[in-house]
């Protein structure tokens, strides 16, 4: 193997170690939503470091191989999206982050039983960073363009929470607190879902060469 | 990413082909994006094949190449491009049993029919080495000019301050122009030998490895000075130095084995080639 291709090799990896670790902090932080569990949402807290030296390690290899080895074609296209997919990625770390410290909230207020889609838009924005993430390492750009069809339907469950929640706390004035937490938490889920999208965008541009961001190819 | 991406599906079902699939062959006259199809042409190749004696050295090219702008020919040694850029202005004629077919228009003038010194004025040759005539600065430069009658010697020592000005010379010699041509480092004699070609205001500047034999200063200024001359001219280059080719061209060629494989706006090929062929050379996973 040439050492360029070594260092692609090592772009990767790091890239799957990052995505892996990511997709693990959301993970958590649904489940320690969902179960009222303070050691998962603490476990979340304790990654985010790992996460973010990532975040500065695939900077640095991917600045590096940009300056040294010059790349071209398919090579540039695969390190410029690496280096968009490393930021969404630990942007979405910031987010299981965010989530995971509105369960630990949740977790020093009183219970309100509020009928919520939470656990199904965690489930759906799962789904679609796996899938992203899939396409990524797989180099499928019709699984990309899955992601993005799957964005929508996080965009009407998030509205139908916020829905649910809004309703909820004009009956109960005393659940403000608990709801908005809860509202904070499915907007961290959809902002999420906006990250996977953004990946299946990156995955596009390194398969065909495609720009599909901001609707570019519809001009 | 915009959150309420409702219309994205669609518009991913409408996404356009990539310009890059279109290839030399799909496209009449070889050119590849759309937009280069609004560049005026200063010279076109068509159905062009080259034999040195028995052998078949290119295949069928059809170029065209469009006006004020640089085009960057690349391939591995051997693939043909430096006989294709000898053959835009007949330098293959002084090489035995060298044939072409095809056609070659300057300006909707068949080259093949035109007086050969009066072609060489008009499409000038800079080649891989520096070359400059056992002579002084100044007699290297006035030689073009003398020769073809462009004038008196006051006429000419004009041409030859502004033929070193346009070649970013001028200011590093102008105090020694009797002095020889051969006391000038080889970035300064390559630069002298660009200023000879422009000396007489040639409309196509055809360079074959311009500056694989000079240092990375030398190379730079002989690529920012291509950018200030094809206000003037239409530069065609030959490299082997694909990063070179990325710095300077609007357009790059690619050549195989005889073949002008692809051809297209040198973004394109060096983000979205259309060709595996060219992908594997620009990637160096070639063969």
């Amino acid at each position: 193997m040439r050492h360029f291709d070594e260092l692609l090799e090592e772009l990767r990896a790091k890239l799957l170690e990052m995505s892996g670790l990511v997709q693990s902090a959301i993970h958590k932080s649904a489940l320690s939503l969902r179960e009222r569990d303070l050691s998962l949402a603490e476990s979340v807290l304790k990654g985010e470091c790992r996460i973010n030296q990532l975040e500065l390690d695939i900077d640095a290899l991917a600045t590096s191989l940009l300056a040294l080895e010059q790349p071209v074609a398919a090579d540039l296209r695969f390190i410029t999206a690496a280096a968009k997919i490393n930021n969404n990625l630990e942007r979405i770390g910031d987010l299981a982050q965010n989530i995971a410290e509105r369960a630990q909230a949740l977790l020093n207020e009183p219970r309100f039983d509020v009928r919520v889609d939470i656990s199904q838009l965690a489930d759906l924005v799962e789904s679609m960073v796996q899938m992203a993430l899939d396409s990524f390492v797989k180099k499928d750009p019709q699984q990309a363009r899955r992601v993005l069809f799957s964005d929508d339907g996080v965009d009407a469950l998030r509205d139908s929470v916020f829905a649910q929640l809004i309703d909820y706390m004009k009956k109960n004035s005393q659940a403000v607190e608990y709801c908005v937490d809860l509202m904070f938490a499915a907007r961290s889920l959809e902002r999420i879902a906006d990250h996977a999208t953004n990946i299946a965008e990156s995955v596009l541009f390194m398969t065909e060469g495609v720009d599909v961001r901001h609707h570019a190819h519809a001009h | 990413m915009d959150p309420s991406s409702g219309d994205l599906a669609k518009a991913v079902d409408a996404r356009t082909p990539l310009p890059g699939n279109h290839s030399p062959a799909d496209t009449p006259g070889g050119i590849g994006s759309d937009q280069m199809k609004v560049q005026t042409m200063k010279l076109k190749a068509s159905n062009v094949n080259f034999f040195y004696g028995g052998f078949h050295a290119l295949h069928e090219i059809n170029l065209q190449f469009s006006a004020n702008k640089i085009t960057a020919l690349i391939g591995p040694s051997g693939c043909g491009k430096s006989t294709f850029l000898r053959s835009l202005n007949r330098l293959h004629e002084t090489i035995r049993g060298a044939r072409l077919e095809g056609t070659i228009v300057l300006d909707n003038e068949n080259i093949l029919a035109m007086n050969a010194s009066a072609l060489r004025r008009r499409v000038g040759m800079v080649f891989q080495r520096p070359n400059p005539f056992p002579k002084s600065i100044f007699d290297n430069i006035a030689y073009g000019p003398e020769i073809n009658g462009m004038g008196n010697h006051q006429h000419v020592a004009e041409l030859v301050e502004q033929s070193l000005i346009r070649a970013a010379l001028w200011e590093e010699v102008k105090d020694k122009l009797h002095q020889s041509a051969y006391g000038l480092s080889g970035g300064q004699q390559q630069r002298l030998c660009i200023a000879r070609a422009l000396a007489v205001n040639p409309e196509v500047l055809l360079l074959d490895e311009p500056c694989s034999a000079l240092d990375p200063i030398g190379t730079a200024k002989i690529e920012e000075l291509l950018f200030t001359l094809k206000d003037q001219c239409t530069i065609v280059i030959v490299t082997h130095n694909m990063q070179q080719a990325a710095r300077v061209a609007d357009y790059t060629g690619f050549f195989l084995m005889g073949k002008l494989i692809e051809f297209d706006d040198t973004k394109k090929i060096y983000t979205t080639p259309g060709k595996k062929e060219t992908e594997d050379y620009i990637t160096g996973r070639f063969g």
